[in-house]
């Protein structure tokens, strides 16, 4: 394990009671900042945005960092949580007297979301690698003209006027609920399962794991948030239609994925909070309130060449900041590791076990 | 007691014939090899019965459970266990992980419980951490269960491989060139080795090997394996002065 030998750090990370707190006082604040303005509506927003990135980050890592596929398919995903679970709150479910009932239809998108990545995982028992990324590619392209060519649901058009029922809550609780069964997952005999698959398919087989169990049980958890994921943002977005789930939505969190680190939760956060903080940064006004505090002889210029432009220049900047992760940092920046807080204490415990009794050649046989 | 039972097994790649007409009958708690040129076939045998390949005909049975036809973890949960020509650890992940996946079909929780870190999950996960420190302990790794598998110096990597494979827990074990890249003193231990893991696990063992010293020290019988075809079968002096087989080895003894 790469981690660091630092007493302090040693004896931070030993402080594992601190999660469990930054998470009560986050639960606060996402309570309290809308109630009492505390930040404003634009930086709200933004952190709303964070908490759906870090669902899809998190969720995509599933299977294209722990098991090593490259799927493409999670805003087909995303679609279908984001459509069900506007149906629910449009045509079926008395919303407007019960706003309560909101859990129930983002639940409803994960669960049809899910449905459909067990279809999905059908075609990863037979292919892998950039065979499965085009299958994943064709499914994504089949739910967006599907969706397309059903008028009941808007067809090309897609819904408008949709409730906005998505509140800094509900975010923060089913980023942390995504979080937290991601983290159980990856360390139960499944998630090893999957570590397993990316690391030597046959051997994993031949070592007892029913791969296709394994596998069936990844897309669906993956699926399900990222249909999570989809039902939070139609419902912040307010309006869904096909176009906004297409490819560039996938590609966006496959960066932030890369960004992150594969096989990592921490990274995964990391990567989320990071692109989609640098990409509002990098807005026009947002990156001249920025500089302001420049000399006007800097400023102006900087203005008029460059942060004017900047709507255009983000969409170079980004990419290119991700070639050279990808070039310098090939595993992102968490790629392979762990937070520490984040795995389990047994697991942690059994990896520095040091030898107690003895570890010699005929050791007392039996448990 | 019969434990595995090969019958006139078939396998083709294509149109070529990789293993023709194989038998086998390997008794309980029997340590057999399998010698052959390369390209006999020995390695597709391996494949044959952990279900990597399906044979093309024939029957392979484990007691009397028939495993053509069977996917390589049923297999492997009849607890046959093996390891590789060319180590394949799960390279990326730590010493303890390899032997913990192992583990696999012993564990008994549900998805929904493993989801949650709910009821059978914490006591299945100690019973199994304790199985492979045990595991680890004895092949003296316990020290590097923490460390990543790739970095391990190439003889633990061969160790760790053997551990592995021992925690599916086998009865009958497969053991593909376990004296692959090792000098002669090595070959020493190695010997001494699976004698006591024979005796330690109680395993039935077949072998696939190239070093004559390990195959004619500590094995029982021993089959030998040309183009596919069954050479010669019996125990190590026989098979030495067999003719057929210095022929195999050694080309044919005279030109025309």
């Amino acid at each position: 394990m790469n981690t660091m030998r630092n007493p302090g750090w040693e004896w931070l990370m030993a402080q594992r009671w601190i999660l469990p707190v930054l998470l009560l006082i986050g639960f606060g604040l996402a309570f309290a900042i809308p109630e009492y303005n505390l930040l404003n509506k634009y930086v709200q927003l933004v952190m709303m945005y964070v908490g759906i990135n870090i669902i899809l980050t998190v969720s995509l890592n599933l299977v294209n960092g722990y098991m090593g596929e490259f799927s493409l398919a999670h805003a087909g995903f995303m679609a279908v949580g984001a459509y069900t679970a506007a149906l629910l709150t449009q045509k079926v479910l008395p919303i407007a007297d019960y706003p309560g009932l909101f859990p129930l239809a983002v639940l409803a998108g994960g669960l049809m979301a899910a449905l459909l990545g067990l279809i999905v995982a059908i075609p990863s028992f037979k292919v892998r690698g950039d065979y499965l990324a085009i299958i994943t590619l064709a499914f994504l392209m089949i739910v967006k003209s599907v969706i397309e060519n059903i008028d009941y649901i808007g067809g090309p058009r897609g819904i408008p006027g949709i409730k906005k029922l998505t509140t800094l809550p509900w975010v923060f609780f089913w980023t942390v609920a995504t979080i937290w069964v991601v983290r159980n997952f990856v360390y139960s005999k499944y998630g090893r399962g999957v570590l397993s698959i990316r690391e030597d398919e046959i051997a994993s087989d031949l070592m007892s794991v029913n791969t296709r169990r394994v596998k069936f049980l990844a897309f669906m958890v993956s699926s399900f948030f990222a249909g999570v994921a989809g039902a939070l943002f139609a419902h912040l977005l307010q309006f869904i239609s096909p176009r906004v789930f297409d490819i560039i939505k996938t590609t966006d969190v496959l960066i932030m994925v890369y960004l992150g680190g594969i096989a990592s939760i921490s990274g995964s956060i990391l990567g989320a909070v990071l692109y989609t903080v640098l990409l509002e940064v990098l807005r026009p006004s947002n990156f001249a309130a920025l500089v302001s505090w420049l000399p006007d002889v800097i400023f102006d210029p900087l203005n008029q060449y460059f942060i004017r432009h900047l709507g255009v220049w983000r969409m170079v900047i980004m990419p290119l900041a991700l070639v050279l992760v990808m070039l310098y940092w090939p595993r992102g920046i968490m790629g392979l590791r762990e937070f520490r807080w984040f795995v389990p204490k047994r697991d942690l415990d059994a990896h520095h076990r040091h030898v107690a009794h003895g570890g010699s050649h005929d050791a007392p046989h039996g448990h | 007691m019969t434990l595995l039972t090969a019958t006139k097994v078939k396998h083709y790649f294509g149109g070529l014939c990789a293993v023709a007409d194989f038998n086998l009958q390997l008794q309980s708690g029997e340590l057999m090899g399998i010698i052959g040129p390369n390209g006999a076939g020995k390695t597709t045998i391996f494949n044959l019965i952990t279900g990597v390949y399906r044979a093309s005909e024939g029957s392979i049975r484990l007691r009397d459970v028939e495993l053509v036809g069977k996917t390589p973890h049923q297999i492997t949960a009849l607890r046959v266990g093996r390891t590789f020509q060319n180590i394949r650890l799960f390279r990326d992940l730590s010493v303890l992980d390899n032997v913990r996946i192992a583990h696999y079909a012993q564990v008994h929780y549900s998805p929904l419980e493993a989801l949650l870190h709910i009821g059978r999950y914490r006591r299945e996960e100690q019973r199994i951490i304790d199985n492979s420190h045990r595991l680890l302990s004895i092949f003296k790794l316990e020290h590097l269960a923490g460390e990543t598998a790739k970095n391990l110096p190439y003889g633990s990597q061969r160790r760790l491989e053997i551990a592995r494979a021992l925690a599916i827990d086998p009865e009958l074990l497969l053991l593909d060139e376990p004296a692959a890249g090792m000098n002669p003193n090595e070959i020493d231990q190695l010997m001494e080795f699976i004698q006591w893991i024979r005796q330690e696990f109680k395993l039935t063992i077949l072998l696939i090997e190239h070093q004559m010293k390990l195959v004619m020290g500590i094995c029982e019988r021993i089959m030998v394996l040309d183009f596919g075809q069954t050479l010669s079968e019996g125990p190590p002096t026989v098979i030495q002065n067999d003719p057929k087989v210095l022929e195999a080895y050694l080309g044919e003894g005279s030109i025309g």
